[in-house]
């Protein structure tokens, strides 16, 4: 069952593909650190989006090529960063104004779990260590949509659908769709509800790896991503 | 008035054992490196230091805990890729840790700074951080309650620095900075150049002079960022 699953689940590389098509042009973005940025590299043709970054740029484009770093301009990842023309600066408190003001569109970010309320677990496994939050708390506050990309199980086969998430929560019924490596399911009414499925999934399987019920509210479509 | 100083040591010369410091700067961006070094080589202990991180390799703030001048860490990502000196003495119990989610940092500096002691955000709510604090209901959601984060002192670094203590900023090394001068009792400003009063157009003024107490001149700073890419140790 699993390894029937390793061969056909998305990339990362898909997941951020497909995350990226509902990106509206002109829409104000924030990608969280890491997989989440790779959504940045597959903006549909004819459509620009503004990227947010918490430390304070709006507006941000590529990574520089090496050597042409610029070490005070970086993304809240700490990666070099380049401007696109009218991006803008400003301080953490205007910078945060604009993630809890509701003036971003869209938020993407990574998970550990996410359960069927919306509730999300990202900033800690809860296993002991440093603990460090970061912006994480902030950010699924706010924007209009928040987004979440993610393998659909953990590399042990576990869900991270769940009916609760049993790790420390980062918000409470703060997330509104999940794109996963198989999947895209909106959170709706306190439930998953299946909008898109890999054409060679079944249904019953799907669910056998999902810790909640998925609900079927009208069509589920064919999730189609290029080979990348 | 003239609020400029000609050394680094006799700017942070009046920060004494046990002050609280706010530290401005994201990872190395915005970092006083200068500052922070010259405090080192003064060596006050006993520290409460707030800024978003606790350090990286063996500079700066990383420096400073290695130094074991810091009692406490308020920040939102202790965590980094070289985090030793932070983590091992969490680990062992030998430095506190107030962990603040990131916006709610920026917003308690904030707060400090305008003279509100505290602040509803629904940040947090729900989760470990807000155990502990009130909550109330606004429109319909939870919002938890923040209070205000001031400090002894502030280190901050700008771009441009005049003799009233008007700054600038470098592209996204201001982050925490502006905040952090308005916070403290005592701002401390490192710039990399002085210039004569009407030397920064007001238009271009982000932290007008009556926010910073000193302004000293580092022409070309160091950079966090690249002394650990050249694996630096301070001292």
């Amino acid at each position: 069952m699993s390894a029937a699953i390793n061969d056909i689940k998305l990339s990362n590389a898909q997941i951020a593909w497909r995350a990226a098509q509902d990106i509206e042009d002109g829409a104000y973005v924030n990608l969280g650190i890491g997989f989440p940025e790779m959504v940045a590299k597959f903006q549909p043709a004819g459509r620009e989006a503004v990227f947010h970054t918490e430390n304070g740029v709006l507006g941000f484009g590529e990574a520089p090529q090496a050597g042409e770093e610029d070490w005070d301009l970086i993304n809240a990842g700490k990666k070099a960063i380049t401007l696109k023309p009218g991006s803008a600066f400003f301080h953490h408190a205007d910078s945060f104004a604009m993630v809890r003001g509701g003036h971003l569109d869209v938020a993407i970010l990574g998970a550990y779990q996410v359960a069927q309320n919306g509730d999300l677990a990202n900033w800690s496994t809860g296993k002991g260590g440093v603990p460090a939050v970061g912006g994480a708390m902030d950010l699924v506050h706010g924007a209009k949509r928040v987004a979440v990309i993610t393998d659909h199980i953990t590399k042990k086969g576990e869900p991270k659908l769940m009916t609760a998430c049993t790790m420390p929560l980062t918000g409470v019924g703060c997330v509104t769709r999940v794109y996963t490596s198989l999947a895209v399911i909106d959170i709706e009414d306190g439930r998953f509800v299946l909008r898109e499925k890999l054409p060679a999934i079944y249904f019953d399987d799907l669910q056998a790896v999902t810790g909640a019920e998925l609900k079927v509210d009208g069509t589920v479509r064919d999730l189609i991503v290029p080979a990348l | 008035m003239d609020k400029t100083v000609a050394a680094l040591a006799e700017a942070v010369a009046p920060i004494q054992d046990g002050a609280t410091v706010m530290i401005g700067g994201f990872g190395g961006s915005g970092a006083p490196i200068e500052l922070i070094h010259a405090l080192i080589d003064r060596g006050p202990k006993d520290l409460s230091v707030i800024n978003n991180n606790a350090g990286n390799g063996h500079v700066g703030i990383a420096a400073m805990i290695e130094q074991g001048m810091v009692r406490k860490m308020i920040c939102s990502f202790p965590r980094s890729a070289d985090p030793k000196v932070f983590t091992d003495l969490y680990l062992a119990g030998e430095i506190e840790l107030e962990l603040v989610p990131q916006g709610t940092l920026a917003e308690r500096i904030r707060a400090g700074g305008a003279g509100i002691p505290a602040f509803y955000t629904p940040t947090s709510f729900g989760t470990d951080l807000a155990k502990g604090k009130p909550v109330a209901e606004f429109n319909g959601r939870q919002y938890v309650q923040e209070r205000w984060l001031k400090a002894d002192f502030a280190l901050i670094k700008g771009e441009l620095g005049d003799p009233l203590g008007n700054l600038t900023y470098r592209m996204a090394a201001r982050n925490f900075n502006p905040l952090m001068a308005t916070a403290a009792a005592h701002t401390i400003a490192q710039v990399s150049r002085i210039v004569p009063p009407g030397g920064i157009d007001p238009e271009q003024v982000v932290t007008p002079g009556i926010f910073v107490n000193s302004v000293t001149e580092a022409a070309i700073p160091q950079q966090e960022e690249i002394l650990n890419r050249q694996e630096a140790v301070y001292p």
